[in-house]
Protein backbone atom coordinates (compact mmCIF):
# COMPACT_ATOMS: atom_id res chain seq x y z
CA UNK A 1 0.00 0.00 0.00
CA UNK A 2 1.29 3.59 -0.91
CA UNK A 3 2.13 6.20 1.50
CA UNK A 4 2.92 9.97 1.32
CA UNK A 5 4.92 11.16 4.09
CA UNK A 6 4.75 14.89 4.19
CA UNK A 7 7.65 16.80 6.41
CA UNK A 8 7.08 19.72 8.64
CA UNK A 9 9.76 21.45 9.67
CA UNK A 10 10.38 25.13 11.39
CA UNK A 11 11.46 26.83 8.13
CA UNK A 12 12.95 29.34 10.61
CA UNK A 13 14.72 27.42 13.12
CA UNK A 14 16.47 25.68 9.77
CA UNK A 15 17.19 28.73 8.44
CA UNK A 16 19.25 29.79 12.12
CA UNK A 17 21.24 26.59 11.82
CA UNK A 18 25.35 26.70 12.05
CA UNK A 19 26.27 25.10 8.67
CA UNK A 20 28.07 22.50 10.21
CA UNK A 21 24.66 21.27 11.95
CA UNK A 22 22.65 21.76 8.38
CA UNK A 23 25.20 19.51 6.62
CA UNK A 24 25.07 17.43 9.54
CA UNK A 25 21.43 16.59 8.96
CA UNK A 26 21.47 16.79 5.41
CA UNK A 27 23.86 13.76 5.57
CA UNK A 28 21.29 11.71 7.45
CA UNK A 29 18.27 12.75 4.82
CA UNK A 30 21.15 11.25 2.13
CA UNK A 31 21.65 7.78 3.87
CA UNK A 32 17.77 7.81 4.78
CA UNK A 33 17.19 8.12 1.26
CA UNK A 34 19.67 5.54 0.03
CA UNK A 35 18.59 2.99 2.81
CA UNK A 36 15.00 3.10 2.56
CA UNK A 37 15.71 3.16 -1.94
CA UNK A 38 17.57 -0.15 -0.86
CA UNK A 39 14.91 -1.70 0.73
CA UNK A 40 12.50 -0.98 -1.71
CA UNK A 41 10.09 1.07 -0.37
CA UNK A 42 11.24 4.16 -1.94
CA UNK A 43 8.52 5.45 -4.70
CA UNK A 44 9.83 8.80 -4.58
CA UNK A 45 10.37 12.10 -2.72
CA UNK A 46 11.70 15.95 -3.10
CA UNK A 47 12.83 18.66 -0.87
CA UNK A 48 10.95 21.76 -1.60
CA UNK A 49 12.02 25.39 -1.39
CA UNK A 50 11.13 27.89 1.46
CA UNK A 51 7.94 29.09 1.65
CA UNK A 52 8.89 32.34 0.70
CA UNK A 53 8.90 31.02 -2.60
CA UNK A 54 5.64 29.97 -2.60
CA UNK A 55 2.31 31.07 -4.42
CA UNK A 56 -0.99 30.13 -3.22
CA UNK A 57 -3.97 30.13 -6.37
CA UNK A 58 -7.75 30.29 -6.09
CA UNK A 59 -10.28 30.63 -8.19
CA UNK A 60 -13.67 31.91 -7.62
CA UNK A 61 -16.39 32.71 -10.09
CA UNK A 62 -14.23 32.03 -12.69
CA UNK A 63 -11.92 34.73 -11.30
CA UNK A 64 -8.34 33.57 -10.48
CA UNK A 65 -6.49 35.27 -8.08
CA UNK A 66 -2.59 34.38 -6.73
CA UNK A 67 -1.55 35.41 -3.44
CA UNK A 68 1.84 35.00 -1.73
CA UNK A 69 3.09 32.58 0.71
CA UNK A 70 1.64 29.10 1.60
CA UNK A 71 -2.57 28.68 2.57
CA UNK A 72 -2.02 28.68 6.24
CA UNK A 73 0.21 30.28 8.36
CA UNK A 74 1.39 27.73 11.06
CA UNK A 75 4.41 27.51 13.00
CA UNK A 76 6.18 24.19 10.96
CA UNK A 77 5.84 24.21 7.12
CA UNK A 78 6.00 21.63 4.44
CA UNK A 79 9.44 20.99 3.53
CA UNK A 80 9.14 17.98 1.69
CA UNK A 81 7.87 14.75 0.92
CA UNK A 82 8.66 10.67 0.82
CA UNK A 83 6.15 8.50 -1.35
CA UNK A 84 6.84 4.71 0.30
CA UNK A 85 5.16 1.48 -0.54
CA UNK A 86 4.83 -0.23 2.89
CA UNK A 87 2.55 -3.18 3.69
CA UNK A 88 0.19 -1.51 6.43
CA UNK A 89 0.28 1.46 9.16
CA UNK A 90 2.81 0.23 10.96
CA UNK A 91 5.34 -0.79 8.81
CA UNK A 92 4.84 2.90 7.38
CA UNK A 93 5.09 4.65 10.85
CA UNK A 94 8.18 2.86 11.18
CA UNK A 95 9.72 4.49 7.99
CA UNK A 96 8.37 7.44 9.04
CA UNK A 97 10.04 7.20 12.24
CA UNK A 98 13.33 7.25 10.30
CA UNK A 99 12.97 10.10 8.58
CA UNK A 100 15.56 12.37 9.89
CA UNK A 101 13.03 15.64 10.17
CA UNK A 102 10.94 13.57 13.11
CA UNK A 103 13.31 14.57 15.58
CA UNK A 104 12.67 18.16 15.34
CA UNK A 105 9.27 18.86 12.87
CA UNK A 106 6.89 15.99 12.25
CA UNK A 107 5.60 13.36 9.86
CA UNK A 108 2.39 13.37 8.14
CA UNK A 109 1.47 9.67 7.21
CA UNK A 110 -1.62 10.36 4.60
CA UNK A 111 -2.50 7.00 2.80
CA UNK A 112 -3.07 7.10 -1.11
CA UNK A 113 -6.52 7.06 -2.45
CA UNK A 114 -6.70 4.30 -4.94
CA UNK A 115 -8.87 3.83 -7.89
CA UNK A 116 -9.58 0.86 -8.88
CA UNK A 117 -10.54 0.74 -12.82
CA UNK A 118 -13.16 -1.63 -13.49
CA UNK B 1 -32.17 -23.68 24.33
CA UNK B 2 -32.40 -20.15 23.75
CA UNK B 3 -30.77 -19.65 27.22
CA UNK B 4 -28.08 -22.27 26.58
CA UNK B 5 -27.53 -19.67 23.18
CA UNK B 6 -27.61 -16.73 25.30
CA UNK B 7 -25.07 -17.98 27.63
CA UNK B 8 -22.76 -18.84 24.63
CA UNK B 9 -23.30 -15.47 22.81
CA UNK B 10 -22.09 -13.63 26.58
CA UNK B 11 -19.63 -15.69 27.10
CA UNK B 12 -17.70 -16.37 23.50
CA UNK B 13 -19.93 -13.29 21.30
CA UNK B 14 -16.53 -11.32 21.79
CA UNK B 15 -13.81 -14.11 20.54
CA UNK B 16 -16.01 -15.13 17.56
CA UNK B 17 -16.39 -11.92 16.50
CA UNK B 18 -12.14 -10.89 16.84
CA UNK B 19 -11.19 -14.11 14.82
CA UNK B 20 -14.21 -13.45 12.16
CA UNK B 21 -12.98 -9.72 11.57
CA UNK B 22 -9.26 -11.74 11.28
CA UNK B 23 -10.68 -14.10 8.63
CA UNK B 24 -12.59 -11.28 6.93
CA UNK B 25 -10.21 -8.56 7.42
CA UNK B 26 -13.74 -6.40 8.38
CA UNK B 27 -14.85 -5.01 11.20
CA UNK B 28 -18.50 -3.86 9.96
CA UNK B 29 -18.56 -7.55 7.65
CA UNK B 30 -17.63 -9.26 10.85
CA UNK B 31 -20.14 -8.21 12.68
CA UNK B 32 -22.15 -8.88 10.51
CA UNK B 33 -21.32 -12.45 10.12
CA UNK B 34 -21.26 -12.96 13.67
CA UNK B 35 -24.84 -12.20 14.50
CA UNK B 36 -25.91 -14.51 11.23
CA UNK B 37 -24.18 -17.19 13.12
CA UNK B 38 -26.13 -16.70 16.08
CA UNK B 39 -29.23 -16.46 14.16
CA UNK B 40 -28.04 -19.94 12.31
CA UNK B 41 -27.61 -21.10 15.73
CA UNK B 42 -31.24 -20.49 16.71
CA UNK B 43 -32.32 -22.39 13.61
CA UNK B 44 -30.21 -25.39 13.88
CA UNK B 45 -28.93 -26.43 17.84
CA UNK B 46 -32.40 -26.99 18.78
CA UNK B 47 -32.53 -29.85 15.88
CA UNK B 48 -29.32 -30.83 15.55
CA UNK B 49 -28.25 -30.21 19.45
CA UNK B 50 -25.35 -27.78 20.37
CA UNK B 51 -22.04 -28.67 18.73
CA UNK B 52 -19.18 -29.70 21.28
CA UNK B 53 -17.32 -26.78 20.46
CA UNK B 54 -20.29 -24.03 19.82
CA UNK B 55 -17.18 -21.16 19.34
CA UNK B 56 -15.95 -23.23 16.10
CA UNK B 57 -19.06 -24.15 15.28
CA UNK B 58 -20.22 -20.45 15.17
CA UNK B 59 -16.99 -19.18 13.69
CA UNK B 60 -17.30 -21.69 10.52
CA UNK B 61 -20.98 -20.42 10.30
CA UNK B 62 -20.51 -16.94 10.19
CA UNK B 63 -17.43 -17.46 7.60
CA UNK B 64 -19.72 -18.97 5.52
CA UNK B 65 -22.74 -16.65 5.47
CA UNK B 66 -20.24 -13.81 5.37
CA UNK B 67 -18.86 -15.34 1.75
CA UNK B 68 -23.00 -15.89 0.39
CA UNK B 69 -23.69 -12.42 1.39
CA UNK B 70 -20.80 -11.05 -0.40
CA UNK B 71 -21.49 -13.19 -3.18
CA UNK B 72 -25.04 -11.79 -3.23
CA UNK B 73 -23.69 -8.55 -3.50
CA UNK B 74 -20.68 -8.50 -5.69
CA UNK B 75 -23.10 -9.87 -8.35
CA UNK B 76 -24.56 -5.89 -8.38
CA UNK B 77 -21.10 -4.00 -7.17
CA UNK B 78 -17.90 -5.56 -9.13
CA UNK B 79 -16.06 -3.61 -6.33
CA UNK B 80 -16.58 -6.51 -4.17
CA UNK B 81 -14.53 -8.55 -6.35
CA UNK B 82 -11.31 -8.36 -4.59
CA UNK B 83 -12.75 -8.77 -0.96
CA UNK B 84 -14.61 -11.70 -2.32
CA UNK B 85 -11.52 -13.63 -3.34
CA UNK B 86 -9.69 -12.70 0.00
CA UNK B 87 -12.77 -13.99 2.06
CA UNK B 88 -12.83 -17.67 0.05
CA UNK B 89 -9.07 -17.90 0.60
CA UNK B 90 -10.26 -17.46 4.18
CA UNK B 91 -12.92 -19.66 4.16
CA UNK B 92 -10.42 -22.41 3.05
CA UNK B 93 -8.54 -22.14 5.58
CA UNK B 94 -8.53 -25.04 8.26
CA UNK B 95 -10.65 -24.61 11.35
CA UNK B 96 -9.37 -21.89 14.06
CA UNK B 97 -8.11 -23.65 16.90
CA UNK B 98 -8.20 -22.33 20.81
CA UNK B 99 -4.47 -20.65 20.77
CA UNK B 100 -5.92 -18.38 17.71
CA UNK B 101 -8.80 -17.32 18.92
CA UNK B 102 -7.05 -16.37 22.26
CA UNK B 103 -3.78 -14.68 19.94
CA UNK B 104 -7.39 -13.04 18.18
CA UNK B 105 -8.52 -11.22 21.05
CA UNK B 106 -5.11 -9.79 21.68
CA UNK B 107 -5.17 -8.47 18.17
CA UNK B 108 -8.68 -6.72 18.39
CA UNK B 109 -7.59 -4.76 21.57
CA UNK B 110 -4.45 -3.52 20.10
CA UNK B 111 -6.26 -2.42 17.27
CA UNK B 112 -8.76 -0.88 18.80
CA UNK B 113 -6.39 0.69 21.30
CA UNK B 114 -3.91 2.04 18.35
CA UNK B 115 -2.35 5.39 18.96
CA UNK B 116 -3.31 6.34 15.74
CA UNK B 117 -6.70 6.51 16.31
CA UNK B 118 -8.11 9.38 18.40
CA UNK B 119 -8.17 8.48 22.82
CA UNK B 120 -11.63 9.29 22.67
CA UNK B 121 -12.33 7.05 19.26
CA UNK B 122 -10.11 4.80 21.16
CA UNK B 123 -11.89 4.04 24.21
CA UNK B 124 -15.20 3.87 22.01
CA UNK B 125 -13.94 1.20 19.92
CA UNK B 126 -12.68 -0.74 23.21
CA UNK B 127 -15.80 -0.61 25.33
CA UNK B 128 -17.98 -1.58 21.53
CA UNK B 129 -15.57 -4.55 19.80
CA UNK B 130 -14.25 -5.60 22.93
CA UNK B 131 -16.68 -5.05 25.69
CA UNK B 132 -19.57 -5.81 23.77
CA UNK B 133 -21.42 -2.72 24.95
CA UNK B 134 -23.82 -1.04 22.52
CA UNK B 135 -23.49 2.29 21.11
CA UNK B 136 -26.26 3.59 23.19
CA UNK B 137 -24.65 2.42 26.29
CA UNK B 138 -21.48 4.07 26.08
CA UNK B 139 -22.86 7.29 24.75
CA UNK B 140 -25.22 6.80 27.89
CA UNK B 141 -21.86 6.39 29.94
CA UNK B 142 -19.70 9.32 28.52
CA UNK B 143 -23.19 11.88 28.87
CA UNK B 144 -22.19 11.70 24.46
CA UNK B 145 -25.36 12.09 22.37
CA UNK B 146 -25.47 8.66 20.68
CA UNK B 147 -25.14 9.66 17.41
CA UNK B 148 -22.21 11.74 17.92
CA UNK B 149 -20.89 8.48 19.73
CA UNK B 150 -21.69 6.48 16.28
CA UNK B 151 -20.15 8.38 14.35
CA UNK B 152 -17.15 8.71 16.42
CA UNK B 153 -16.66 4.58 16.02
CA UNK B 154 -17.67 4.45 12.23
CA UNK B 155 -14.95 7.10 11.45
CA UNK B 156 -12.33 5.12 13.37
CA UNK B 157 -13.65 1.63 11.80
CA UNK B 158 -13.05 3.24 8.24
CA UNK B 159 -9.47 5.06 9.43
CA UNK B 160 -8.46 1.08 10.75
CA UNK B 161 -9.65 -0.18 7.21
CA UNK B 162 -8.63 2.95 4.90
CA UNK B 163 -4.66 3.82 6.92
CA UNK B 164 -4.66 -0.08 6.86
CA UNK B 165 -3.75 -0.18 10.59
CA UNK B 166 -2.89 -3.75 10.61
CA UNK B 167 -5.00 -6.47 12.65
CA UNK B 168 -2.04 -7.47 14.91
CA UNK B 169 -0.32 -8.07 18.31
CA UNK B 170 3.02 -5.66 18.25
CA UNK B 171 6.45 -6.84 17.85
CA UNK B 172 8.20 -7.72 20.88
CA UNK B 173 10.28 -4.71 20.63
CA UNK B 174 7.02 -2.16 20.00
CA UNK B 175 5.19 -4.22 22.77
CA UNK B 176 5.84 -2.09 25.83
CA UNK B 177 4.70 1.59 24.24
CA UNK B 178 1.66 -0.33 22.67
CA UNK B 179 0.73 -2.21 25.77
CA UNK B 180 1.04 0.89 27.88
CA UNK B 181 -1.78 2.82 25.29
CA UNK B 182 -3.69 -0.20 25.68
CA UNK B 183 -3.26 0.33 29.50
CA UNK B 184 -3.86 3.73 29.35
CA UNK B 185 -7.25 3.13 27.76
CA UNK B 186 -8.45 0.33 30.17
CA UNK B 187 -7.11 3.56 33.13
CA UNK B 188 -9.17 5.86 31.00
CA UNK B 189 -12.46 3.95 31.48
CA UNK B 190 -12.17 2.80 35.02
CA UNK B 191 -11.57 6.65 35.90
CA UNK B 192 -14.49 7.96 34.37
CA UNK B 193 -16.45 5.22 36.25
CA UNK B 194 -14.68 5.96 39.64
CA UNK B 195 -14.23 10.19 39.48
CA UNK B 196 -17.84 10.39 39.09
CA UNK B 197 -19.02 10.26 43.21
CA UNK B 198 -22.57 11.89 42.79
CA UNK B 199 -25.82 11.15 40.51
CA UNK B 200 -24.24 9.44 37.93
CA UNK B 201 -22.72 7.37 39.72
CA UNK B 202 -24.80 3.90 39.14
CA UNK B 203 -24.27 4.44 35.13
CA UNK B 204 -20.65 5.31 35.76
CA UNK B 205 -19.89 2.13 38.52
CA UNK B 206 -20.64 -0.04 35.27
CA UNK B 207 -17.41 1.68 33.30
CA UNK B 208 -15.51 0.80 36.43
CA UNK B 209 -16.44 -3.05 36.39
CA UNK B 210 -15.87 -2.92 32.38
CA UNK B 211 -12.52 -1.69 32.89
CA UNK B 212 -12.13 -4.25 35.66
CA UNK B 213 -13.08 -6.84 33.44
CA UNK B 214 -10.88 -5.90 30.71
CA UNK B 215 -7.98 -5.53 33.40
CA UNK B 216 -8.60 -8.88 33.78
CA UNK B 217 -8.80 -10.16 30.42
CA UNK B 218 -5.56 -8.44 29.75
CA UNK B 219 -3.82 -10.56 32.41
CA UNK B 220 -5.15 -13.75 31.25
CA UNK B 221 -3.73 -13.20 27.81
CA UNK B 222 -0.42 -10.72 28.28
CA UNK B 223 0.70 -11.59 31.66
CA UNK B 224 3.03 -8.60 32.49
CA UNK B 225 3.91 -6.67 35.00
CA UNK B 226 2.06 -3.34 34.59
CA UNK B 227 -1.10 -5.36 33.44
CA UNK B 228 -1.12 -7.44 37.01
CA UNK B 229 -0.57 -3.45 37.75
CA UNK B 230 -3.78 -1.68 36.57
CA UNK B 231 -5.73 -4.80 37.54
CA UNK B 232 -4.23 -4.83 41.32
CA UNK B 233 -4.82 -0.38 41.35
CA UNK B 234 -8.39 -0.52 39.78
CA UNK B 235 -9.46 -3.32 42.29
CA UNK B 236 -7.54 -1.74 45.49
CA UNK B 237 -9.43 1.58 44.71
CA UNK B 238 -12.63 -0.03 43.87
CA UNK B 239 -12.94 -2.19 46.83
CA UNK B 240 -13.40 1.15 48.51
CA UNK B 241 -16.06 2.47 46.31
CA UNK B 242 -18.82 1.75 49.48
CA UNK B 243 -16.74 4.30 51.99
CA UNK B 244 -15.64 6.86 50.19
CA UNK B 245 -19.06 8.43 49.14
CA UNK B 246 -21.03 9.39 52.03
CA UNK B 247 -24.98 9.38 52.59
CA UNK B 248 -25.42 12.86 50.82
CA UNK B 249 -22.82 11.88 48.02
CA UNK B 250 -20.66 13.35 50.11
CA UNK B 251 -16.94 12.69 49.60
CA UNK B 252 -15.27 11.10 52.26
CA UNK B 253 -11.10 11.35 52.31
CA UNK B 254 -9.19 8.18 52.86
CA UNK B 255 -8.55 8.91 56.26
CA UNK B 256 -12.13 9.59 57.36
CA UNK B 257 -13.46 6.09 55.58
CA UNK B 258 -15.22 3.47 57.75
CA UNK B 259 -12.58 1.25 56.49
CA UNK B 260 -15.14 -2.29 57.59
CA UNK B 261 -16.66 -1.24 54.46
CA UNK B 262 -13.70 -1.42 52.21
CA UNK B 263 -14.58 -5.02 50.11
CA UNK B 264 -11.99 -7.18 52.06
CA UNK B 265 -12.19 -9.72 49.60
CA UNK B 266 -10.84 -7.54 46.38
CA UNK B 267 -8.42 -5.99 48.67
CA UNK B 268 -7.15 -9.79 48.96
CA UNK B 269 -6.83 -10.07 45.44
CA UNK B 270 -5.37 -7.10 44.77
CA UNK B 271 -2.78 -7.70 47.13
CA UNK B 272 -1.76 -10.42 45.48
CA UNK B 273 -1.72 -9.49 41.88
CA UNK B 274 0.98 -6.36 43.26
CA UNK B 275 2.93 -9.44 44.64
CA UNK B 276 3.08 -10.38 41.21
CA UNK B 277 3.34 -7.19 39.23
CA UNK B 278 6.73 -7.13 41.66
CA UNK B 279 8.12 -9.97 41.19
CA UNK B 280 7.19 -11.27 37.05
CA UNK B 281 9.86 -8.59 35.83
CA UNK B 282 10.70 -4.22 36.18
CA UNK B 283 7.96 -2.86 37.87
CA UNK B 284 6.07 0.06 36.55
CA UNK B 285 3.86 3.18 37.18
CA UNK B 286 0.96 0.88 38.07
CA UNK B 287 2.74 -1.70 40.11
CA UNK B 288 3.88 1.32 41.70
CA UNK B 289 0.45 2.84 42.35
CA UNK B 290 -0.94 0.02 43.45
CA UNK B 291 1.86 -1.32 46.18
CA UNK B 292 1.01 2.02 47.38
CA UNK B 293 -2.66 1.67 47.80
CA UNK B 294 -1.60 -1.83 49.03
CA UNK B 295 0.12 -0.36 51.94
CA UNK B 296 -2.87 2.06 52.83
CA UNK B 297 -5.19 -1.17 52.89
CA UNK B 298 -3.14 -3.15 54.88
CA UNK B 299 -3.60 -0.29 57.57
CA UNK B 300 -6.57 -1.19 59.93
CA UNK B 301 -6.65 2.42 61.16
CA UNK B 302 -5.07 5.47 59.04
CA UNK B 303 -2.41 5.79 62.58
CA UNK B 304 -1.31 2.59 61.59
CA UNK B 305 -0.43 3.67 57.75
CA UNK B 306 3.43 2.20 56.88
CA UNK B 307 4.18 6.21 55.26
CA UNK B 308 8.04 4.75 55.41
CA UNK B 309 7.07 2.18 53.53
CA UNK B 310 4.88 4.47 51.05
CA UNK B 311 7.83 7.20 50.52
CA UNK B 312 9.93 4.41 49.42
CA UNK B 313 7.44 3.58 47.30
CA UNK B 314 7.11 7.17 45.94
CA UNK B 315 10.58 7.27 45.64
CA UNK B 316 10.66 4.17 43.03
CA UNK B 317 7.98 6.09 41.14
CA UNK B 318 9.87 9.17 40.78
CA UNK B 319 12.28 7.43 38.69
CA UNK B 320 9.56 5.47 36.77
CA UNK B 321 7.30 8.56 36.39
CA UNK B 322 9.14 11.89 37.89
CA UNK B 323 6.04 14.31 36.94
CA UNK B 324 5.11 17.26 39.64
CA UNK B 325 1.76 15.69 40.20
CA UNK B 326 3.53 12.13 41.77
CA UNK B 327 6.22 14.46 43.44
CA UNK B 328 3.06 16.25 45.21
CA UNK B 329 2.06 12.52 46.22
CA UNK B 330 5.02 11.67 47.54
CA UNK B 331 5.46 15.34 49.64
CA UNK B 332 1.89 14.99 51.06
CA UNK B 333 3.49 11.17 52.31
CA UNK B 334 6.92 12.73 53.75
CA UNK B 335 4.41 15.04 55.72
CA UNK B 336 3.07 11.82 56.74
CA UNK B 337 6.25 10.09 58.30
CA UNK B 338 7.91 13.18 58.44
CA UNK B 339 5.53 16.41 59.92
CA UNK B 340 3.85 18.79 58.18
CA UNK B 341 6.35 21.35 58.43
CA UNK B 342 8.79 18.91 55.65
CA UNK B 343 5.54 18.06 53.30
CA UNK B 344 5.03 22.00 53.11
CA UNK B 345 8.56 22.64 52.39
CA UNK B 346 8.72 20.29 49.66
CA UNK B 347 5.23 21.65 47.48
CA UNK B 348 6.41 25.29 48.12
CA UNK B 349 9.58 24.07 46.41
CA UNK B 350 6.85 22.70 43.40
CA UNK B 351 4.97 25.80 43.36
CA UNK B 352 8.40 27.76 43.13
CA UNK B 353 9.37 26.38 39.98
CA UNK B 354 6.23 27.92 38.44
CA UNK B 355 4.76 24.01 38.31
CA UNK B 356 1.07 23.30 38.95
CA UNK B 357 -0.02 26.88 39.89
CA UNK B 358 -3.69 25.98 38.86
CA UNK B 359 -3.91 22.58 40.16
CA UNK B 360 -6.24 22.33 43.08
CA UNK B 361 -4.43 19.82 44.82
CA UNK B 362 -1.45 21.81 45.41
CA UNK B 363 -3.73 24.14 47.27
CA UNK B 364 -5.87 21.87 49.42
CA UNK B 365 -2.31 19.83 50.03
CA UNK B 366 -0.85 23.09 51.24
CA UNK B 367 -4.01 24.01 53.40
CA UNK B 368 -4.31 20.67 55.18
CA UNK B 369 -0.66 21.10 55.84
CA UNK B 370 -1.00 24.54 56.96
CA UNK B 371 -4.14 23.77 58.49
CA UNK B 372 -1.85 21.14 60.84
CA UNK B 373 0.71 23.96 61.71
CA UNK B 374 -1.72 26.15 62.90
CA UNK B 375 -1.43 28.82 60.89
CA UNK B 376 -4.96 29.06 60.51
CA UNK B 377 -5.20 32.27 58.30
CA UNK B 378 -2.96 30.93 55.52
CA UNK B 379 -4.91 27.85 55.31
CA UNK B 380 -8.16 29.47 54.80
CA UNK B 381 -6.12 31.41 51.45
CA UNK B 382 -4.97 27.92 50.55
CA UNK B 383 -9.01 26.21 50.92
CA UNK B 384 -10.13 29.41 49.07
CA UNK B 385 -7.88 29.05 46.20
CA UNK B 386 -8.16 25.33 45.81
CA UNK B 387 -12.25 26.17 45.81
CA UNK B 388 -11.58 28.64 42.70
CA UNK B 389 -9.38 26.29 40.98
CA UNK B 390 -11.81 22.65 41.42
CA UNK B 391 -14.90 22.05 39.60
CA UNK B 392 -15.69 19.10 40.78
CA UNK B 393 -19.27 19.85 43.44
CA UNK B 394 -18.73 16.66 45.69
CA UNK B 395 -15.47 18.29 46.49
CA UNK B 396 -16.56 21.96 46.50
CA UNK B 397 -18.67 21.10 49.12
CA UNK B 398 -15.61 19.79 51.32
CA UNK B 399 -13.55 22.34 50.66
CA UNK B 400 -16.23 24.51 51.97
CA UNK B 401 -16.81 23.20 55.29
CA UNK B 402 -12.73 23.11 55.73
CA UNK B 403 -12.94 27.08 55.21
CA UNK B 404 -16.31 27.67 57.62
CA UNK B 405 -14.58 25.23 60.15
CA UNK B 406 -11.61 27.00 60.31
CA UNK B 407 -12.92 30.54 60.31
CA UNK B 408 -14.67 29.30 63.55
CA UNK B 409 -11.01 28.47 64.94
CA UNK B 410 -9.39 31.41 63.34
CA UNK B 411 -12.46 33.96 65.31
CA UNK B 412 -12.09 32.40 68.75
CA UNK B 413 -7.64 32.38 68.17
CA UNK B 414 -8.53 36.11 68.31
CA UNK B 415 -10.57 36.40 71.32
CA UNK B 416 -8.26 33.98 73.21
CA UNK B 417 -4.76 33.49 73.35
CA UNK B 418 -3.59 30.40 72.05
Amino acid sequence: MRYLCLIYDNEQAWEKLPKEESDAVFGEYFSFTEGIKQSGKHLGGEALQPTQTATTVRVRNGKVTTTDGPFAETKEQLGGYYLIDASDLNDAIQVAAKIPSARYGSVEIRPIMEFTSM
Amino acid sequence: MRERIDQVYRADSRRVLATLIRLLGDFDLAEEAMQDAFVAAVDRWPVEGVPANPRTWLVSAGRFKAIDRLRRRAKFDASLAPVLRRVDVAVEQPDVDDDQVEDDRLRLIFTCCHPALGMDAQVALTLREVCGLTTEEIAHAYLTPAPTLAQRIVRAKAKIRDARIPYQVPTRGALPSRLSAVLHVVYLVFNEGYSASSGRSLVRHDLSSEAITLGRLLVELLPEPEAYGLLALMLLHDARRAARVGPDGELILLDDQDRSQWNREQIIEGCTLVEKALTTGPVGPYGLQAAIAAVHSEAATPGETDWEQIVGLYDLLMRAEPTPVVELNRAVAVAMRDGPAEGLALIDAIVRRGQLGDYHHVHSARADLLRRLGRTSEAINAYERALDLNTQEPERRFLSRRIAGLRRVDDSGRTSAP
